[in-house]
This record gives structure tokens, C-alpha cells and sequence, in this order.
């Protein structure tokens, strides 16, 4: 092989190599979200298989409720109930308040955060108001109930876990209340 | 390295006509001139990022908004970084490596010349763009020169001009690279075996190497914010499913390598210059090579160290902890060899040994307080803060632009046939070392006592320190211009310089006549 | 070797003379108020002295080298190139010396990412450029904003002792009570932290972060975000107030009440008629805390980046564009933020009857607090 041809090669394996680290970076985020789903940090919104519902009653986990609102977002959001103790195992049910207090219907979406992160792999959401857009209309108040469990092997360190939505308006919804379910 | 035991540089072919005036330099292909060009806009770049460095002095002389507005302030931090580590430090090795591979490797020129004035001439539309951007509405992009989301998704068309400048500025890097990994791997001499090869080509390889993987992340990255920006992407935004850290992760994953790439061509400078002025070869060149890939590897399994407070798990923040504080080791081993090297030699202290050793004391800081900031714990509370800036100024300032600055004394010589004054290039020493310490180690300080970073006003208790690194910055940034003043009475009226200049030089630049000749070994030397 | 010895004199130098007293032990933390802080603070002190030891030790040899082997006539230079037990050496030594590290350093992290068992929970929201304490349990939230008057930064009054460091509320927290933070953030990236309690967690937004504290003694404690968020990064400061648990509850009780009355008073105030010297000299207020750092004193802003309220075209249009501009922000100019859930609807008719009507406008009417409360519902 002629140096011409060596250089010519290497020159396209760098390039190839070059063009692939490009794409590497936009495998990225969907490798970050599977890492993310898989060690429990961020999970966001999917109905989870229930297991581990052996109901620990030795034990008490204190579940911390907060609400955000991104600005601009003319709702009133709270948890009904600032904090619930919970046993292990033990099918839980919560709610949230979601007021419109504006004239327009507006959709919104809820982002689930958990604290300490790594506990968002323990809390079993069986019903979420999380997993769907949820379109309110104008003046109306709205309960959203959350139904979990927290599965019985959270790491036994972990005392007090805290879940915090955050919702965002999704624009240019205008589906009706029925169409978007609870 | 293994001796080259006789090297015969066969008598050279007669130059074709050189060419002259601007069509020289905008179409030529030899690697002399392009280094040239390389190095004169990195130049022109350090001054241009040096009066934003002391325009953001200027301001944080005292307490107080005195000169500038907190939003200018933000512009103008941003910017520094951004063009002294892409226009000034990153041009400024290419540069050098243009001039001095072919040279040291016994080739004609680089592997592919005319990709190498491509890669040069994408630099000045790039650089322009980059400073334009002051003066669009909005001013330029004020997210630091780590533009992280969702504060750059923020930021005015500054931002997206400074997005298309990177991807010109990615691409000169990515290409150059190319031709430097191609010219090492096959352009070298019959007989110029890997591990006969000087340490600044093996230090260029592996920097090669790293710039090929990690500068294509950094632009995947920067068109995802352009995306966000602009076309409804989410990338970076959690009311779409996406995450502002995910930016953190795929930035540091390219900016930690980015700091080795801006240190290792610093690195083989060192190894060049330290053995010529200790008329000894290079202690332990073996190892410095396995050092230096220990380095290029370990660069891609750190990058978390940059992200101890966004509130990773205990696992996470504990492996890049670990992983952070093995990069001493082969760094370390580098430093001793430095010294090994000194050590039973026969020192004279010309410019570039000076800067040589300046290097070595002043790296040496800054790598042990990276040793400091790896520990995570101490790292949350100086995170942010001056200490950081103490740091990576003490090993790109004091480290990457030292090294350059020993690299210039030690081959201009070379280069135009023509010695520099030694006295004036020992003042420029002398003045830059004090005035650095000056300015940079009392920002240890400011960092420990807690002052964070880009702000442009602080509170009363660090306004002491302020002052003296502000004085610190006028003496160093005008010492520069002392360096400006050394190497264009050098090019127009030095004294001749011999072939060899330096008593204990070795390596096959040195076999060359002073000035090197345009076109040098067009007939390959033979080595044994 | 005596240039050395002078660069070295030169360099140091400066640092005995400036004036040391408003800074403590020099290369040192702020002194710590918690078990974390001072965790840190002795680890940081180990692995300061280990670096430290090895600079030293290096410098030693580095000179002596310069000084014992400097070219003579006497001696020629040795050709050796290696010495394998000092090269294995010199990579085992360190390797150990990273181990002792490594002991202290990972307890540490543990400590500091136990959250477990905590007395109080706050959530902290960073804004753009302000804090936000949420006390989940109890029902209590509060703006937290930087209070230094603007006259001090421009240079026009003397700076006082907490220039910078200083809050209208500050967060206020009970002794010895282990206290959890929960930070996010409604904008940007910012990050909350107090040397004090060694104490640093990014606010990312739309998402929670834990961290905790426990502070040892009563005291004002102060911090500045620690994350570039914008223009006024560097005027947002955090300010701590650790009471005992009975002020701490006096406080709570404090809080509880002013926000029954705030309440109180908004729906009274929505009822009110409003003269415009009330709106006005209210409005003054909110605009000196609120609105002169981009629109400036005499309302002739920084354009085109911060308009000018003077003349401006929205200031002086019709109500509602104003009104809209300043309760929802600017889509084109990110700049200027959404106010309507940082200012109350006094507050909003205040400010904005005020600008309408000053730096040389006239525009001559009032907007009042049941003005604003009805764009409200309206808002879409």
C-alpha cells in the first residue's frame, strides 16, 4: 500500500470517527433516559407494575406532597394533604387541587420529581394525574387523585421521600375536559 | 527516547520560487506558513481576550458597579473564555505543531496540505463572528463560556452566532487534527520508529486523538441548544421530558477532555525543552509515553467532577472522585520525570528554560489544588467560587501559555535564523511570573473565603484581595506586550542563530540550517 | 537561585502586607456552624496539608537542582535515562498517599447525602434574581430579596458592613433541628449556598434536589447563589437566620398571622378605592425595589435590551398592554419576567399607575388592585 493510500484510509476512518462521535452525542439523551429510568433518578410518568406490596407495618416512610407552577401558568395548584405517613407495601392514595382561574381552557403536564432521587424507583404509581395532559377548563376546580405504593425494599436508610409536581402549560391544547380523562 | 544513532540529511532540493504577498498567504500550503498564520491570529486572539480579561479587572478593582453593567460584565467573562481557550490557546498548539511536526519526523510537510489552509482560513470568519456578536441586539451570549441550559436557551441571537462559530471553529479542529494524526502515523521518516519520536509528536497524537472523539460531542451539543433554541426541540427543557443536567453531562463529557487537549501539547513542549538545557535526554521517556495515554483515557471518565452539586447519588459522586484523583498519577509521574531529567544535568537558564521551570513549579499548583477540588465534599464548597478560576488559570495560564511562550524562545531561532534578545525575553519572565502569582493565587483565597464567580460586584470582604489581583492583571497584561516587542525585533534585526542554536539541542530540526529552509526535507533524511 | 528567591519574596509579599483583618484565617473556610462544615473544613485542612507538604518537598528538590547542577567546568552532565525503582516508586507513593485520601473524603460524601430523618423540610425556588422559601408543612412561604440599596452599587451612598449580603426576609431556621432543603427553580439553573454550613445544591428547574443542614449555634449566616443565572447572578444573596426553637416558633406563629391579615387585606384591598398619591407613592416603592435595576432611576432603561419607560410606548399606551407587559413578561424579551405571582394586585396597580405617570409621562390614570385582579381571571 502506498503511503497515499494509507493516509487516504485514515483519513476516512477519522472522519467516520468524527461523524460518529456527532451522532454519539445524540444518542445521548435517549441513553441519559434509559440510565435515568433504570437506576430510579427522574422517572417520570409511566404506570408502574406493582410488586413488593408486602405491607411492611414495622416500618413508616414519611411522603412529603409539594405542587409548582412554571410562571405564567393562571392555575392554583396544591396537595391536598402536606404529608402522609405510609408503611411499605401499603396502597396509598392522595390528592391534588388544580384550580383555572382564568377564562380559557389551558392544558397542562405534570412532571414528577422525587427526593432523594433515588427513591422515585421505589414509589409504584399505580394512577397518576402525571400520565396525561390534563386540560382544565375555565373556573373549574379539579381534584386529581395520585394512587401508590412504595415498594417494600426501599433502602432502609430512607425515611422521609418527597414528590413534587411541577406543571407546565402544554399550548395549543383545546381539547375538552371529558376528552383528557382524570 | 530510543537514540537516533545517525541521522543524514541529504542536501536539499532547490526551492521552487517562493511566493509572495497576499496570495501567499491565503492559498498556500506549506506548513511553515501556515503555522505562521496560526500563530500570529492565536496572538492576535490572546490580546483580544486579554482586554476582556482586564476590562473584567478593571471592574472588580473595588466593590461597586463602576464601569460596566452586570450584563455587559457576564458578556465579556463569557467571551474571554470562549476566545482565549478556541482563538487564542487551541490556534497557538496547531500552530506550533504545523511548524515543528513535518520537521521533527523528517517530513516534506504535513499529510495533507491543502486541508491544512482549509482548517486555518475557517478561523478568522469564525473569530469574527464570535466578536460581531457584540454588537447585535442583545449583545453577545452572557451564559459563560460554558453556555449552560436553560440560560443560553435564553439569550439573544448573540447566542446562536457564537453556536455557528463554534461549529467553524470545531470543524478547523476536527480537520486539523485528522492531518496531524495522519502526518504522525505516516508521514515519519524510514527508520523514525514511534518510540524514536520526540514527546511534544507523541503529546500532539494522543491530543489528536482526543480532539477527532470529543469536539463533534461539543457541537451535537450546541446544535441541540440551537435546536431548543429555535425549532421546539426539548432537549434541555423538563416541561418537554428533557433535563437541563443533560446538558452538564454532554458538555463536560466533551469539556474535560477539551482541558487535556489544551495541556498535553503543553506537556511535550516541556519534554523538549528541559532535556536541551540540561544537555541530558529525557528521564524516563518510556513512561512519559504511557503517561500521556494514561491521560487520554482517564480524560473520558471524569467529567462528572464539574457536576458534584447538581445532586448526583452517592455512587455516581463517589467513581468520578475516584477517577478524578488517579489523573494525578500519571500527571505526577510527568512532573518527576521533568525533574529526573534536571536531575545530574548541566542547567544553563536561557528564556526558554526559564518558562520550562516556571511551568513546573507553577503546574504544580494548580494540579494539587485539582487534587483538592476532586475530593467532592470540599469540592461543594468551592465549586463556583474563585478557587476554581485560581485553578484551571494556574494550569492553562501559567501551564498551557507559559509552555507556549518557552516554545516560541526555543524555536524562533529556528524558524527565522535570527536569536532573540535574552535579556528582554528574561524581563518578560520575570514580570509574567510575579504578576500572574499576583494575580491568580490570591484567588485561591477569594474562593476558600467563598466570593462565586461571574458576578460583577462582591461583598466588602473580599474587596482586598480583588484589588491585588486586579493590580496583579494590568502588570501581566501589559508584560505581554514586552513578548510582542522580543519576537518582532527578532524576525526584523536578531543576531544570526547556528543550525543548532542551543548547545545541548537534539532532534532532526535541529540538523536543519537556520532559518529552516521553505521546503525541508523534500528528499527524506535517513535515520539509524 | 536568587532570582528565584526574589520572585518568590515578590510574590508573596503582598499577601502580609494588604490588610488581613477583614479576612480570617487566610488560606481557610468561613469557620463552619454544622457537622457537615466542619467535616469539610477538616478535610479540606488534611488534603491542603498533604498538597501543601508535596509542594514544598518538590519546590526543595526543583531548587536544589537549579542550584547543585547548574552548568560548571567542574562536572558534565550524566546520560542516564531511567531508574526503575524511583519510577515504580513515584507511582506507588502517590497511589497510597490518593488512598488516605480516599478514606475521609468518602465518609463524607455519605454524610452529606444522608437526608434521612429530617425535623423541617424548606423547599427554596430560585428566581430570576431572587429566592423563594417554602415551608411545606406549615403552610408559610416567602420572597426572599436582595435589600441593598441600588444608590450603594452605583456608588452613590457609602457601602455598609452586609453590602450585598443582605435580604428583605430572611430564611429562618430553629438550632440543632436537622433541616432538609428541597431546591429547584422556576427559571435558569441556580444554586444555594452557604460556606457556613458547607452547603451547595443546584436549583435545577423542574425538579426537586435534596440536600440537609443542622446548624450548631444561633447566628446570621449568609450565602450568594453560586450558579451564573442572568445579570443579577451575582444580587441575589441568601441570608440565614438560626434562632432558638421557642423564637423560632414565636416566628412561625408571626408569619402564620401576617399571612392571615395579607389575606385579609387583599380582599379588602380589592374592595378599596385607591387615591392616585397612594398608588403613586406606593408604586415608587415597588419600583425601587423591583424595577430600577434594568429600567433605571429615571426610567431611560438600558435599550435595546432594557426599554425605556420614559415615553415608552408600551408605558404610555393603553392600560391593558401595560398592565399584560408587567404581569405576564415580554415573549419577545426574556429579560423582562412574568410579576403577577411575586407582587401582590396592590403592589402590580401600584407600580404600574406609577410608571405611567412618571419619568416625564403623564399619562394621567390609575389602575387599581381590583383592576389587576380581574385581568386575572381573564389571563389566558
Amino acid at each position: 500500500m502506498t503511503t497515499a493510500t494509507r493516509q487516504r484510509r485514515l483519513f476516512l476512518i477519522l472522519i467516520a470517527v468524527a461523524a460518529a462521535m456527532f451522532g454519539f452525542g445524540y444518542v445521548l439523551p435517549p441513553l441519559y433516559a434509559k440510565v435515568c429510568q433504570l437506576t430510579g433518578f427522574n422517572r417520570l410518568q409511566s404506570s408502574d407494575a406493582v410488586s413488593g406490596t408486602q405491607q411492611d407495618s414495622n416500618r413508616t416512610v414519611l411522603m412529603q406532597f409539594d405542587s409548582n407552577l412554571r410562571d405564567g401558568l393562571p392555575w392554583n395548584f396544591r396537595a391536598m394533604q402536606a404529608t402522609a405517613p405510609v408503611h411499605p407495601g401499603e396502597l396509598v392514595q392522595v390528592s391534588y387541587e388544580v384550580s383555572n382561574t382564568s377564562d380559557h381552557a389551558i392544558s397542562g403536564q405534570a412532571i414528577a420529581s422525587y427526593a432523594p432521587a433515588g427513591a422515585a424507583a421505589y414509589v409504584r404509581k399505580l394512577e397518576c394525574f402525571c400520565f396525561s395532559i390534563q386540560t382544565i377548563a375555565a373556573h373549574e376546580v379539579r381534584q386529581m387523585p395520585v394512587i401508590f405504593l412504595i415498594d417494600s425494599s426501599l433502602p432502609s436508610d430512607v425515611s422521609t421521600v418527597t414528590l413534587s409536581y411541577t406543571f407546565f402549560e402544554v399550548p395549543g391544547r383545546q381539547t375538552t375536559a371529558k376528552e383528557s380523562g382524570t | 527516547m530510543n537514540e537516533i544513532q545517525e541521522i543524514a540529511v541529504r542536501p536539499a532540493v532547490e526551492p521552487v520560487e517562493k511566493p509572495h504577498g497576499i496570495m501567499r498567504w491565503l492559498t498556500s500550503t506549506n506548513h511553515k506558513d501556515i503555522g505562521t498564520l496560526y500563530l500570529i491570529f492565536s496572538f492576535a486572539m490572546f490580546l483580544v481576550g486579554g482586554s476582556m480579561a482586564l476590562c473584567i479587572r478593571a471592574e472588580l478593582f473595588r466593590p461597586g458597579l463602576q464601569f460596566l453593567r452586570p450584563e455587559l460584565f457576564n458578556q465579556l467573562t463569557t467571551m474571554h473564555g470562549l476566545v482565549m481557550v478556541f482563538g487564542a490557546v487551541m490556534p497557538a498548539f496547531v500552530g506550533f505543531a504545523n511548524w515543528q511536526l513535518p520537521m521533527m519526523i523528517g517530513a516534506s510537510d504535513m499529510a495533507f496540505p491543502r486541508l491544512n489552509n482549509f482548517g486555518f482560513w475557517l478561523l478568522p470568519p469564525a473569530a469574527i463572528l464570535l466578536i460581531s456578536s457584540f454588537f447585535v441586539p442583545g449583545g453577545a451570549t452572557a451564559a459563560g463560556w460554558t453556555l449552560y441550559a436553560p440560560l443560553s436557551v435564553q439569550m439573544g441571537p448573540g447566542m446562536d452566532m457564537a453556536i455557528f462559530a463554534i461549529h467553524l471553529l470545531g470543524i478547523s479542529s476536527i480537520v486539523g487534527a485528522i492531518n496531524i494524526a495522519t502526518t504522525i502515523l505516516h508521514r515519519r521518516a524510514a527508520g523514525m520508529t514511534l518510540m524514536k519520536t520526540p514527546m511534544f509528536v507523541w503529546t500532539w497524537l494522543v491530543t489528536a486523538f482526543l480532539l477527532v472523539a470529543v469536539m463533534p460531542v461539543f457541537a451535537s451539543a450546541v446544535t441541540m441548544l440551537l435546536t431548543d433554541r429555535h425549532f421546539g426541540t426539548h432537549f434541555f427543557n423538563a416541561a418537554g421530558g428533557g433535563d437541563p443536567v443533560l446538558f452538564q453531562h454532554i458538555f463536560w463529557f466533551f469539556g474535560h477532555p477539551e482541558v487535556y487537549i489544551l495541556i498535553l501539547p503543553a506537556f511535550g513542549i516541556i519534554s523538549e525543552v528541559v532535556p536541551t538545557f540540561s544537555r541530558k535526554p529525557l528521564f524516563g521517556y518510556r513512561s512519559m509515553v504511557l503517561a500521556t495515554c494514561a491521560i487520554g483515557v482517564l480524560a473520558f471518565l471524569v467529567w462528572g467532577h464539574h457536576m458534584f452539586t447538581v445532586g448526583f447519588g452517592v455512587g455516581p459522586e463517589l467513581f468520578f472522585m475516584y477517577a478524578t484523583m488517579l489523573v494525578a498519577v500519571p500527571t505526577g509521574v510527568k512532573l518527576f520525570n521533568w525533574i529526573g531529567t534536571m536531575w545530574q544535568g548541566s542547567l544553563t537558564f536561557e528564556a526558554p528554560m526559564l518558562f520550562a521551570v516556571g511551568f513546573i513549579l507553577v503546574f504544580l499548583v494548580g494540579g494539587v489544588t485539582g487534587v483538592v477540588l476532586a475530593v467532592a465534599a470540599v469540592d461543594v464548597q468551592l465549586q463556583d467560587t474563585y478557587y476554581v478560576v485560581a485553578h484551571f488559570h494556574y494550569t492553562m495560564v501559567a501551564g498551557s501559555l507559559f509552555s507556549l511562550f518557552a516554545a516560541t524562545y526555543y524555536w524562533l531561532p529556528k524558524w527565522t535564523g535570527r536569536m532573540y534578545d535574552e535579556t528582554l525575553a528574561r524581563w518578560h519572565f520575570g514580570l509574567s511570573i510575579v504578576f500572574f502569582n499576583m494575580t491568580f493565587f490570591v484567588m485561591f483565597f477569594l474562593g476558600l473565603a467563598g466570593m462565586p464567580r461571574r458576578i460583577p460586584d462582591y461583598p466588602l470582604q473580599f474587596a482586598d484581595f480583588n484589588m491585588i489581583a486586579s493590580i496583579g492583571a494590568a502588570g501581566f497584561g501589559f508584560s505581554q506586550l514586552l513578548f510582542l516587542y522580543v519576537v518582532v525585533k527578532c524576525v526584523r534585526r536578531g543576531a544570526p542563530a547556528s543550525s543548532r542554536v542551543w548547545e545541548g539541542a537534539v532532534g532532526l530540526e535541529w540538523a536543519l540550517p537556520s532559518p529552516a529552509p521553505w521546503n525541508s526535507f523534500e528528499i527524506p533524511p535517513v535515520i539509524k | 537561585m536568587t532570582r528565584k528567591a526574589l520572585h518568590i519574596l515578590a510574590v508573596t509579599a503582598p499577601l502580609f502586607r494588604c490588610g488581613l483583618t477583614r479576612a480570617q484565617s487566610v488560606p481557610n473556610f468561613q469557620p463552619p456552624k454544622t457537622q457537615i462544615a466542619h467535616q469539610i473544613y477538616d478535610l479540606h485542612f488534611f488534603v491542603q496539608a498533604i498538597c501543601a507538604g508535596i509542594c514544598v518537598a518538590m519546590f526543595a528538590v526543583l531548587f536544589y537542582a537549579i542550584v547543585r547542577f547548574r552548568k560548571s567546568p567542574r562536572r558534565t552532565a550524566l546520560q542516564f535515562t531511567g531508574y526503575r525503582p524511583v519510577e515504580i516508586a513515584w507511582v506507588i507513593v502517590p497511589v497510597l498517599i490518593l488512598l488516605i485520601i480516599a478514606v475521609p473524603a468518602t465518609h463524607a460524601v455519605f454524610a452529606m447525602k444522608d437526608t434521612s430523618n429530617p425535623d423541617i423540610t424548606v423547599k427554596i425556588t430560585g428566581y430570576q434574581w431572587q429566592w423563594r422559601y417554602d415551608y411545606l408543612q406549615e403552610n408559610i412561604g416567602f420572597y426572599s430579596a436582595l435589600s441593598t440599596p441600588r444608590a450603594q452599587i452605583e456608588n452613590r451612598e457609602a457601602k455598609d458592613e452586609n453590602y450585598l449580603l443582605e435580604v428583605d426576609h430572611p430564611l429562618v431556621v430553629p438550632v440543632g433541628k436537622k433541616i432538609r432543603i428541597l431546591v429547584t427553580a422556576n427559571d435558569v439553573i441556580h444554586s444555594w449556598f452557604v460556606p457556613a454550613f458547607g452547603i451547595k445544591q443546584d436549583g435545577i428547574p423542574g425538579f426537586i434536589r435534596d440536600a440537609w443542614f443542622r446548624v450548631d449555634e444561633p447566628g446570621v449566616y449568609r450565602g450568594q447563589c453560586a450558579e451564573l443565572c442572568g445579570k443579577e447572578h451575582g444580587f441575589m444573596p441568601i441570608v440565614v437566620n438560626a434562632v432558638s426553637e421557642r423564637e423560632y416558633s414565636a416566628w412561625l406563629a408571626e408569619q402564620r398571622a401576617a399571612k392571615q391579615s395579607a389575606a385579609q387585606a387583599g380582599d379588602a384591598a380589592g374592595a378599596k378605592a385607591y387615591s392616585i398619591e397612594d398608588l403613586m407613592s406606593g408604586g415608587e416603592k415597588v419600583y425601587t425595589h423591583t424595577c430600577i435595576g434594568c429600567h433605571q432611576a429615571n426610567g431611560q432603561g438600558l435599550p435595546p435590551a432594557f426599554p425605556a419607560l420614559a415615553n415608552g410606548k408600551t408605558a404610555t399606551g393603553p392600560v391593558a398592554g401595560t398592565i399584560h407587559i408587567v404581569m405576564n413578561g415580554s415573549t419577545k424579551n426574556p429579560a423582562m419576567a412574568a410579576w403577577k405571582n411575586q407582587l401582590s394586585d396592590l403592589e402590580l396597580a401600584s407600580v404600574i399607575t406609577y410608571v405611567r405617570n412618571s419619568f416625564g409621562n403623564s399619562v394621567g390614570d390609575l389602575v387599581e388592585p381590583k383592576d389587576i385582579a380581574t385581568v386575572r381571571h381573564q389571563n389566558p
